[in-house]
């Protein structure tokens, strides 16, 4: 696979245990005291969405479903609420991704846009649903600030896979 | 979707597909939802949870209680010495009340014992340190650093210095949740010190409190404090808990809309502490039957009351 649809680079297969990593992390970022700032994005959301465009077959729902019971219980929110987001969003992501990965990355960042803002969404709805109050606009700042943040999320998560520039010439690919 | 959603050849294995694995999980993520909110029976599922995760948790908390300590360290002498001092004046001023109090404690107690009214209980309990705040934006919450293995039970209140903070709601090995008095589903009996009148408070969710169902008329001004009731079995009787700051008197509605502001710094960070679990109260005598239409009412209200104390 190459890092755009137009670079000439070939990338290396994905670890899977980077992939662990970087959940991993993600979740921590999110556990960090700097989650209660405003539009503070969810960095799980984000990568979980990364790697479910990337990397659908390693990554999907039922990552995203064990990630979400993870974030409801470190939240202290209803249990499901995240794995319900979660898991719609790992579906979409890894529908829409050979549609995704034919556009240059910032159109590609537009187009996850709605995917993240939708993960709120949908939490939003499920707790006014049973009686919670409108948390706020603010709430809804974080996915956008998540948009802006795919292009470096892009070339950070895809660093390891990278090849050296200068190649030995004997070598096949 | 052409991607994923067309029929893959037999010859490759991919597993159920997915639309099949997104309703699964769905349905299993919604009756989830429903059975934690309504059965409130996954407390284990959440605690065993919690223990995997408590280890990320704590690392994630270290960068910021680092900047809390260097805070503090680099504050320098001059500060401390100040601080000390200021400590030092305000526990003069509190001086002849704390030393009375002792004498004034043994003195009503042998006051109730000639009354043969029944002993006050002591209010014990465990300072715990705040975590962290709970990132869901729906409910206020706090996590605190003791939990099942120091003791802590759901149901157990929580006060600061200056009054009531919250109450447990969950126990985790390692930490407890407190849901504080300000949370949309949380409610606290209090008692207004000026009339003795008894209501239950509120909370508004949005750092408020509210004072629900007094009369158009009550007797309740501005300024008013207000102290658990104690009459839930769960808050000590005497704590402060709000003052009241607003009220909206409209001849239209048979209510008051009074607004209060929790006397506890309950959105700080801080210290903590956790009191005993209170003695069970004694049994409600049974209601006798046949009493007409007012009994009833009685009835009716009785189990409100009792979870609207309980809160969550």
């Amino acid at each position: 696979m190459q890092p755009t649809f137009s670079s000439s680079r070939i990338l290396q297969p994905v670890r899977p245990w980077f992939i662990f990593f970087s959940l991993i992390m993600a979740a921590l970022l999110n556990f960090l005291p700097t989650a209660q700032w405003v539009g503070m994005p969810d960095w799980v959301a984000l990568v979980l969405c990364f790697w479910s465009v990337r990397e659908f077959r390693r990554v999907g729902m039922g990552w995203a479903f064990m990630l979400g019971l993870l974030m409801d219980v470190a939240d202290g929110s209803v249990l499901g609420q995240h794995c319900f987001a979660y898991v719609l969003l790992a579906y979409v992501s890894a529908a829409l991704s050979r549609r995704f990965l034919w556009f240059p990355l910032a159109q590609q960042a537009l187009q996850v846009m709605p995917l993240l803002l939708a993960t709120q969404v949908v939490q939003v709805l499920m707790r006014m649903a049973v009686g919670a109050e409108f948390p706020g606009w603010d709430f809804f700042i974080g996915p956008f600030i998540a948009t802006l943040l795919w292009i470096p999320a892009t070339f950070i998560l895809l660093l390891p896979q990278y090849r050296p520039e200068e190649q030995d010439p004997d070598r096949p690919i | 979707m052409a991607g994923i959603n067309h029929a893959p050849p037999p010859f490759f294995k991919q597993g159920p597909a997915p639309l099949a694995l997104l309703i699964f999980y769905i349905a299993i993520s919604l009756a989830l939802f429903v059975v934690d909110l309504r059965f409130r029976s996954l407390e284990l599922l959440r605690q065993s949870v919690a223990l995997i995760i408590d280890p990320v948790q704590r690392v994630a908390q270290t960068p910021g209680s680092l900047v809390d300590h260097a805070a503090t360290y680099l504050q320098g002498l001059h500060n401390l010495q100040q601080e000390n001092s200021q400590l030092k004046h305000a526990q003069l001023n509190t001086a002849p009340n704390l030393q009375r109090l002792a004498q004034l404690e043994a003195e009503n107690e042998r006051l109730r014992k000639l009354l043969s009214v029944n002993e006050r209980e002591k209010a014990n309990g465990q300072v715990t340190q705040i975590l962290y705040t709970a990132r869901d934006p729906f409910s206020r919450k706090v996590i605190v650093d003791k939990g099942q293995q120091s003791g802590i039970v759901a149901g157990q209140p929580a006060i600061d210095e200056t009054g009531v903070v919250g109450q447990v709601t969950r126990v985790f090995p390692f930490s407890a949740e407190i849901t504080l008095i300000t949370d949309k589903d949380q409610a606290v009996p209090v008692q207004i010190v000026r009339s003795g009148q008894r209501s239950v408070v509120f909370g508004l969710g949005n750092g408020q409190l509210e004072l629900r169902y007094m009369p158009a008329n009550a007797d309740v001004q501005v300024g008013d404090i207000l102290v658990t009731s104690g009459l839930d079995g769960v808050y000590l009787p005497g704590f402060p808990v709000a003052k009241v700051v607003n009220i909206e008197r409209d001849s239209a509605y048979s209510f008051a809309r009074i607004f209060c502001v929790p006397v506890a710094g309950v959105e700080n960070f801080g210290e903590i502490m956790v009191l005993n679990p209170r003695q069970p109260l004694p049994e409600a005598p049974p209601e006798s039957v046949g009493r007409g239409s007012d009994s009833g009412e009685k009835n009716g209200q009785r189990p409100k009351k009792k979870r609207a104390a309980k809160g969550n």
